[in-house]
């Protein structure tokens, strides 16, 4: 391969910290504003925390936030599992009966409109008459979240040195006992990293929710959308502030597993 | 070589139980789409009336059959309110799309062309909004659009305008809430294909005495087209089906085919007629799906 030569023009640098500003400023003017202390969203009063205390003593909020960062954590954790099981089954699997359905059944979700996987499995819920809540929500979302997981884990799966399970194989393991003490644990960075997009999926989801969920258990975004309609109130910053920094640890916790688990594995990140 | 095919059979076994899960909550509630798209509506829990009730046996699936009526997909074509809606959905896909690759194509380029471990830390930094909430970062254009919110302030501090302007309730705010939001769909495929480019192609391209300008348009480009073509269609596929941004940040004149089937679904409690729009959106979406297919394909074997 030759060498890029390394010109950078005053125009790239111009393009790239626009682009930049363009995606990170409204996030950072959002995190300021949860520090208001005025009523009044736009006028600055100082800092101050009373929109946080505001959110610890509002019930219903509080009782969203919960519902969701169950559905996020047991959704994930289902949809880890499977993905990565589907994930084996396409990458290891070669050829087998219904393959190409497969794969296009865990690839439409990725680009299928919420409206219609939401719709689609509430007509479901209600024909096979199944009380709405907490579960209906956690299978909506295990259900699109699990084809997020298995585009992550295959693709490590796809640049791993197959020469490593053979040798595995060679030494007296078999199949499965070379793909657990060998493969696992070289995707296992993947494999992580799949869980948060699943978890984050998870907990960034309106739509889908919105169809599947019952009377009496709103989803966080649920709440925070009903009342994003009805204005900007400050305690959403607030709200939102947080879910960023717990999405933020997560990434910083992510890529510090992927570092110690191994300096080869290079990027951990999806897409 | 026979090490693979034993590993093989077991991870074929490993697709087993997200093969049926996919099957149950993937495939099956497609089936009661279609089903119910074709059944008519009633005023009851659930609104629609069953087209197939299994317990009655063969006679009854016959007569199911005899039931099924596409008057929700006549309503859809007749009704100038869903044809409006496909409209705009097509207009603003297209239009967004447009916008992004405007954008989109400087930032990529300007990534392609930055030392190798800089180009780590522009990816990542293009990625990580795609975790942060995406509800959020809609929320917090709302912040900043809304009539006494930071916009409108530096404009009237700047003497720009005299009078605040609104924002919010229009397409301007409804366009940037979508580029925003599929900003990095975008940057990613185009900087994977301006990444992997040969620099020599350049150098050869100005030694034979073409400005950079004319390099870049002879050249760079039509070699990019194929991340051009994955962007545009990553970019489009989702957006002819937006929901929340254009609910929260467009007015409530014309509306996107998502809305129409929400507004459908939950405020007129039509579910055939939301069950007749889904299904119709699903064939709008086939065309592009089918395209993007083609493409990564194409790219595959090339790669080859």
């Amino acid at each position: 391969m030759a060498r890029r030569v390394g010109r950078i023009s005053p125009f790239n640098i111009t393009a790239l910290a626009l682009g930049m500003a363009f995606l990170y400023l409204p996030i950072v003017i959002l995190v300021i504003y949860s520090f208001n202390a005025s009523r009044l969203v736009t006028v600055w009063g100082g800092w101050s925390l009373r929109w946080y205390h505001e959110f610890f003593n509002d019930r219903a909020m509080l009782d969203a936030a919960w519902m969701s960062l169950r559905v996020a954590a047991v959704s994930a954790t289902i949809a880890t599992l499977l993905g990565t099981l589907a994930a084996v089954g396409l990458a290891r699997g070669e050829r087998f009966r219904g393959r190409t359905l497969f794969s296009g059944m865990l690839y439409a979700p990725l680009v299928m409109p919420e409206v219609i996987s939401g719709l689609s499995l509430l007509l479901l819920f209600v024909a096979l008459n199944a009380e709405r809540g907490f579960w209906t929500v956690t299978i909506a979302h295990t259900t699109l979240t699990m084809c997020f997981v298995t585009v992550v884990v295959q693709s490590r799966l796809a640049s791993l040195d197959r020469s490593l399970e053979e040798a595995a194989m060679d030494l007296g393991c078999d199949p499965v006992q070379a793909f657990i003490r060998v493969t696992v644990p070289l995707i296992l960075p993947a494999i992580a990293a799949g869980w948060m997009l699943a978890f984050t999926l998870s907990l960034d989801d309106v739509v889908i929710a919105s169809f599947t969920t019952g009377p009496g258990s709103a989803t966080l975004p649920i709440r925070i959308y009903s009342e994003v309609r009805l204005g900007v109130k400050p305690e959403i910053n607030a709200i939102c502030t947080m879910v960023i920094a717990l999405i933020a640890v997560l990434i910083v916790i992510a890529s510090l597993a992927s570092k110690l688990s191994g300096a080869e594995v290079k990027s951990a990140a999806p897409l | 070589m026979s090490t693979r095919r034993i590993f093989a059979q077991p991870a074929r076994y490993a697709a087993i139980a997200p093969y049926l899960w996919m099957v149950l909550f993937f495939l099956v509630p497609f089936a009661f789409v279609l089903k119910i798209s074709l059944s008519q509506t009633a005023i009851a829990q659930p609104p629609y009336v069953p087209v197939f009730d299994f317990s009655e046996g063969w006679t009854a699936i016959n007569a199911a059959f005899a039931q099924l009526s596409f008057d929700n997909f006549r309503l859809l074509i007749s009704d100038s309110l869903y044809i409006s809606s496909y409209l705009r959905s097509v207009i603003v896909a297209v239009t967004s799309t447009l916008i992004l690759l405007l954008i989109g194509y400087p930032i990529a380029y300007g990534m392609a062309r930055l030392p190798q471990r800089w180009q780590a830390i522009a990816m990542m930094l293009v990625i990580v909004p795609f975790w942060t909430s995406f509800l959020i970062r809609i929320y917090a254009w709302i912040n900043i659009l809304q009539h006494d919110g930071l916009l409108n302030k530096i404009l009237l501090a700047l003497h720009l305008v005299s009078s605040p302007v609104v924002w919010l309730s229009t397409d301007s705010a409804m366009y940037l809430g979508i580029v925003y939001s599929y900003l990095p769909f975008m940057i990613l495929p185009l900087y994977a294909t301006l990444s992997k480019m040969d620099a020599s192609l350049l150098e050869a391209a100005s030694d034979l005495g073409s400005s950079p300008l004319q390099a870049f348009w002879l050249v760079t480009f039509p070699l990019s087209l194929p991340g051009v073509g994955a962007g545009a269609l990553l970019c489009f596929i989702p957006i002819i089906g937006e929901f929340v941004i254009p609910d929260l940040l467009a007015g409530s004149g014309s509306m996107m085919i998502g809305q129409t089937l929400w507004l459908e679904f939950f405020t007129n409690k039509d579910w055939p007629v939301a069950a007749a729009a889904a299904v119709a959106l699903l064939v709008l979406l086939v065309p592009p799906l089918l395209l993007y297919d083609r493409l990564q394909r194409r790219t595959l074997e090339g790669s080859r």
